[in-house]
């Protein structure tokens, strides 16, 4: 049953789900309903879990004095000082002027938008160092990236000014998009969606089971 | 001079913007080689993260989706301002959007997802993921299905015969693309013959779309660089 | 010596080279003249056709990482809704975004109030804030918003705010303004509310998703697509306006030169070296 009873649900649960899209009675509909109401509760623990898996693992860190032991401990420390403010200032925590807001707009809002920003150096570098042209295939991409990053900002048009209209990268980079490269993307959405349809079929059928992971 | 004055040096004197600038440039320094200001922001920026969203669920999801309305739903009274709220039917008597007692599920479930901590117990997160599995691959086979697959192919039903030339020939031209791409990813027969000489059209296609998504990457990578200079030299140093 | 050098060149050079190009346009602006794409001007079109007073749902799905390609199209929307006195609901599907989307609102309505509007929080606007749970938030929605959100980003009874005594699911919306960074995003309001509730929707996405959403633009799925800072920025220009998305315009453009550049000298670099090679 470790392995039957989630089977079973997950079959009974999805073709509910399939048949709530179909059937809007409401011998349908308040179970789909209700169901929905209960991955949203669950997804919101899994995110608490997901903190709490972090807890736990730099405590064992910290514990077995791993190298790099000292930043776990700045880790655990802020992670515990983050949820007792959090926890402590109640429903009205992200109220302007609060420590939790102060925390996320002075700390993980800065923090989060610079890890981001370190890809526009890679990226530059990548270009130089990586994107090699071997292949006329490799060529085609080259050349609609090209004209893509070009056309899409002013100084594109500026150093095509010359061109007649129809002729300037940002028209050009316009019929791209447009064209070619809508055929394409419309193929690669049409494709995937039937492998999603394919997959979600079979997790409802009990075909695919990774999910269950390994053990009984 | 009056523009040379507009971008003169003015420092913030806020606290928080001199603590989110500092904790900035040690991310930034990165970029020069791995260093303990690097390492300490990086996993302060962890341990808040971590924190944030711990509290963030919690606060708007656990307590307004499944504590309160089991608060009312056995209490009879609002968790908040404690006035009487009837519950007429008893605690289980369910209808559309109000759940009262059945929201006990959703909550055991939820608690049971901590069994994944433990080896011994951990079998039994599978219902938990069972009805998260089951709910979505339901959601997402429909959505696909209607708004990928239906409707893009209703969409790519097209006049090939358009008001001039050139509307005409984009027109070809898109349903050829999507042909040929279609057919490339079509595996249960050998790409040789018609159909080669059809993938590899497709591939044209396909090259094209990749490289224009390329540079929108790019765009998107060097536009978040921007934002953090912004912040650095306007609300920092006051330079704007 | 040809250009070996630049083979073994550190890239560490390549980062500095990046950071000054950045940075020199936002000290000394070069003022580059901006244009306006059919997307955008469709964007635009599409709340400009907006009834007054009609209520309009604001799904801001982004947070801090996403901040200068979303900050400035969700500004610019919520001025021009205010503007035509259409009243908007907000919602944020993404963990860690609903603090950012709530501080760009406030701030937004702020301006407008300093410039003589009257704007009420709970009236004419009202931030739901976050929900966990991504396509199923969507589609709960769609049989009672108060349902998914029984409170506010502020800890209100959704129930008790008078905007929402008139909304009901998404039959009370006349559009959906969706401003994306990802997944949850426009690819599943697309697939779980156009498709399924057949509500109007435009988007303003990250630049790295907007060439994925075209199809949806030319299916009509879409009524109006924005697509990063470059597009944030058309927008402004065509509101008159001069936000952060305008003033990044110039150093985006010199940065894309650059990388062009490197490309076209990384495989210079390669050929070279193949052809002396012995």
């Amino acid at each position: 049953m470790k392995r039957e009873l989630p089977l079973l649900m997950t079959a009974v649960i999805g073709l509910l789900m399939l048949l709530s899209f179909f059937v809007p009675h409401h011998v349908v509909s308040v179970p789909a309903d209700f169901l929905q109401q209960c991955a949203v509760i669950v997804v919101a623990f899994g995110y608490v879990l997901g903190g709490a898996n972090a807890l736990r693992v730099n405590l064992e860190g910290i514990a077995k004095r791993q190298p790099d032991w000292p930043y776990k401990l700045v880790l655990v420390v802020t992670l515990v000082f983050t949820v007792a403010v959090g926890l402590k200032e109640g429903r009205h925590w992200q109220d302007d002027h609060s420590t939790s807001m102060f925390l996320y707009n002075r700390v993980y809002s800065p923090m989060q938008g610079t890890m981001f920003a370190l890809l526009a150096f890679y990226i530059a570098s990548a270009a130089f160092r990586a994107f090699r042209v071997r292949t006329v295939e490799a060529g085609l991409l080259a050349a609609a990236a090209l004209i893509v990053m070009l056309g899409r900002v002013p100084v594109g048009d500026q150093m095509t000014m010359w061109l007649p209209e129809p002729l300037r990268l940002g028209a050009v980079q316009d019929w791209i998009m447009n064209v070619p490269q809508n055929a394409a993307k419309r193929a690669v959405l049409m494709g995937a969606a039937l492998g999603v349809m394919a997959t979600g079929l079979r997790v409802i059928l009990g075909i695919e089971r990774s999910y269950l992971g390994g053990g009984d | 001079m009056d523009e040379a004055e507009d971008r003169a040096l003015s420092l913030s004197q806020d606290f928080g913007v001199w603590v989110a600038a500092l904790l900035t440039l040690c991310v930034f320094s990165f970029l020069y080689k791995d260093n303990p200001l690097y390492k300490l922001a990086e996993h302060l920026f962890v341990g808040v993260s971590a924190g944030y969203y711990i509290v963030l669920n919690f606060w708007t999801v656990v307590v307004p989706n499944l504590f309160d309305p089991l608060y009312r739903a056995f209490t009879g009274h609002d968790p908040v301002t404690h006035a009487a709220v009837p519950q007429p039917g008893g605690p289980f008597a369910a209808s559309l959007g109000d759940y009262r007692g059945w929201f006990l599920f959703p909550g055991l479930l939820g608690v049971l997802l901590f069994t994944r901590l433990s080896r011994r117990v951990d079998w039994m997160s599978r219902w938990s993921l069972a009805v998260i599995i089951g709910v979505y691959a339901g959601l997402k086979t429909t959505g696909f299905a209607q708004g990928d697959l239906v409707a893009q192919a209703q969409a790519s039903l097209q006049p090939l015969w358009g008001p001039d030339l050139w509307t005409s020939l984009n027109a070809i031209l898109f349903t050829v693309g999507l042909v040929t791409s279609l057919l490339f990813f079509f595996y249960s027969r050998e790409h040789k013959g018609t159909l080669g000489v059809l993938a590899r059209t497709g591939i044209v296609f396909l090259m094209v779309s990749f490289g224009a998504g390329y540079g929108y990457t790019v765009m998107s990578r060097l536009s978040l660089l921007i934002g953090r200079f912004q912040f650095l030299l306007e609300d920092w140093l006051g330079i704007k | 010596m040809g250009l070996a050098w630049l083979e073994k060149l550190d890239r560490r050079w390549l980062f500095l080279i990046v950071g000054l190009l950045v940075l020199g346009p936002l000290v000394r602006p070069i003022g580059v003249p901006l244009g306006s794409s059919k997307p955008v001007r469709q964007f635009h079109d599409a709340i400009a056709a907006l009834p007054s007073h009609s209520i309009v749902l604001m799904s801001c799905d982004y947070d801090p990482g996403g901040k200068p390609e979303m900050v400035p199209p969700t500004r610019t929307a919520f001025r021009q809704l205010m503007e035509k006195h259409c009243r908007v609901v907000i919602t944020c599907l993404w963990t860690g975004g609903s603090g950012l989307v709530d501080e760009t609102i406030e701030q937004t309505a702020n301006e407008l109030r300093a410039k003589g509007m009257d704007i009420v929080y709970g009236r004419d606007y009202v931030d739901l804030g976050y929900k966990a749970g991504y396509e199923a938030v969507m589609v709960l929605m769609g049989k009672g918003i108060a349902n998914a959100f029984p409170q506010d980003q502020r800890a209100n009874r959704t129930s008790s705010l008078p905007l929402m005594h008139e909304v009901k699911d998404y039959s009370s919306f006349v559009l959906l303004v969706n401003i994306s960074a990802g997944y949850p995003g426009t690819k599943e309001w697309v697939q779980q509310v156009n498709a399924r509730f057949h509500l109007p929707m435009i988007s303003a996405c990250t630049a790295v998703s907007a060439p994925e959403y075209y199809p949806y633009l030319q299916s009509g799925q879409l009524r109006g697509l924005l697509g990063g800072m470059a597009g944030a920025a058309e927008y402004e220009k065509l509101r008159g306006e001069k936000g952060s998305a305008t003033r990044g315009m110039d150093a985006q453009s010199l940065a894309h030169v650059f990388v062009a550049l490197c490309i076209v000298m990384g495989n210079v670099v390669q050929w070279t070296k193949r052809r002396t090679a012995p």
